[in-house]
């Protein structure tokens, strides 16, 4: 079984349908009225966050908990990074502190996979960089199949700020995986032609509207203000109406697509708002299933013998 | 690997319309019963049972599953295991006469998980045990309420229970040597 989780390449389709299907019965959890079980008792599981962040930290935060482990939240600000303690050092202190697992989000695109040499206990990708963030992938895709039934076969388009997302990256990777088709969509300047090698069938394109009527899910992408150092955009206006997710293109859409986001929108910029809030929309079940998800993520690294 | 049949087809047929008739008999008519079959082979155990219990005296029962993979204590012992499915019937357990089904009783540390599980779960208002084969060596101080049979095994022997439902033939062998 996998030890840690740091790439949605990493996972394999039998794997990756085995947290799908462990996420299921997690989910049953929710519903019940003792939200808890014994499974991860004694273990504890560390949030080491070099970024803000409020729906993963807290969805992981959730789903260790759930499972009854012990959870001990290290964010970066407020803490000895601040003081100039270097990666390697924090990871040393938290091995020296008994940590099973170090849940890891970090700027910097790899850190997670330095932070392996350094910990005994598993290690997850909670986002690093502009390179991958699995949990995300994981939670879209059980969304999908939970939504449509399953994932093999069907049209992904994943629109918007490709060249900084990681969602991106993680989703366009694992749907290979599960068999989907993914076409990213976005301006030249954000989907810059060199994606079409990520994976052997994926498709490039910078018309949304010639994609919309085949696409069985939309995935909206956050425009990342905060990783961009020059203009990829005339402005925020054109963008909108050129990749923006309004009614009028929703209608394009065959009747069964849904449409995702992972999160944080920007309500009319990418995502119109009675689009975010119609039946068509999974973003309010997307968080659900992120806690349900990555509980068997937990499960499957930590659960077995260490 | 050698192995001795100790209940063919007709006695499991035998033993559960028994078990049937004691529950019927123990629980004035099993009006309050809910029958959880614990998974795997617990599962189409509780549904036989359930049928039974429609075919002596026409009370329907509700039958639900109970997968204690999560609740297990020794699950970090071994390589992660694969979690099987949980489902109550509706209706709940609050209130009611739970009946835990399972194939074979041998250390009792299945039935504690199921009982932590079932206290996650509601709150019944009794919890019963039902047994196809109570092949002793206990490790916790449970029993069983209802038992197909007793079989004395040494700690070396293997009690493998096969289902229609499951395996494709009713049977019971009692195997010798070590398990793995």
């Amino acid at each position: 079984m996998i030890k840690h989780l740091l790439s949605a390449a990493d996972l394999d389709a039998p794997t990756a349908t085995l947290i799908h299907d462990i996420a299921a019965e997690m989910a049953t959890v929710a519903g019940r009225e003792v939200k808890k079980l014994p499974t991860l008792r004694g273990r504890t599981v560390v949030n080491l966050f070099y970024e803000d962040s409020t729906r993963t930290r807290t969805s992981f935060e959730v789903a260790a908990k759930r499972l009854s482990a012990d959870v001990v939240n290290f964010s970066a600000k407020g803490s000895s990074v601040e003081k100039g303690e270097s990666l390697k050092d924090t990871a040393w202190t938290l091995q020296a502190m008994g940590a099973d697992a170090v849940v890891i989000r970090h700027p910097a695109s790899g850190a997670p996979n330095r932070l392996v040499n350094w910990v005994h206990g598993s290690v997850l990708n909670a986002g690093d960089g502009t390179h991958e963030h699995p949990t995300q992938a994981l939670l879209d895709t059980y969304t999908m199949r939970s939504r449509l039934g399953t994932v093999a076969g069907l049209n992904v388009a994943i629109v918007g700020d490709v060249l900084h997302s990681r969602v991106a990256r993680s989703n366009a990777l694992l749907l290979h995986t599960l068999g989907a088709k993914v076409t990213l969509v976005g301006p030249p300047t954000l989907v810059p032609p060199v994606f079409e090698t990520l994976t052997p069938d994926v498709r490039v394109g910078y018309d949304i509207d010639a994609v919309l009527p085949e696409a069985d899910v939309v995935m909206m992408l956050r425009v990342q203000k905060e990783r961009m150092n020059a203009a990829f955009f005339p402005s925020w206006h054109e963008y909108s109406r050129r990749y923006g997710l309004d009614a009028a293109r929703v209608r394009r859409l065959p009747d069964h697509a849904i449409v995702m986001h992972p999160g944080p929108m920007n309500r009319g910029v990418e995502i119109a708002p009675d689009v975010a809030d119609s039946p068509r929309s999974t973003i309010v079940e997307q968080v659900a299933n992120g806690v349900s998800v990555r509980m068997a993520c937990l499960y499957l690294l930590l659960g077995g013998r260490s | 690997m050698a192995y001795k049949v100790i209940l063919a087809e007709t006695d499991i047929h035998r033993v559960l319309d028994r078990i049937a008739h004691q529950i019927l008999e123990k629980t004035q008519g099993a009006g309050d019963v809910v029958l959880l079959g614990i998974a795997t082979r617990g599962v189409p155990l509780a549904q036989r049972l359930a049928e039974r219990i429609l075919a002596f005296e026409q009370q329907p029962t509700p039958v639900g599953t109970l997968d204690i993979t999560l609740y297990r204590d020794d699950l970090n012992r071994h390589s992660t295991r694969a979690v099987g499915h949980t489902e109550l019937p509706t209706g709940g357990i609050d209130g009611r006469r739970v009946i835990l089904v399972d194939d074979v009783l041998f250390s009792g540390r299945t039935v504690r998980a199921a009982l932590d599980a079932l206290s996650d779960l509601g709150r019944p208002a009794a919890v019963q045990l039902a047994v196809l084969v109570d092949r002793g060596h206990r490790q916790l101080p449970i029993r069983a309420d209802y038992v197909g049979k007793n079989i004395p095994t040494a700690l070396a022997e293997q009690v493998r229970v096969l289902l229609k439902e499951t395996d494709g033939t009713d049977e019971v062998r009692l195997t010798e040597g070590t398990p793995a």
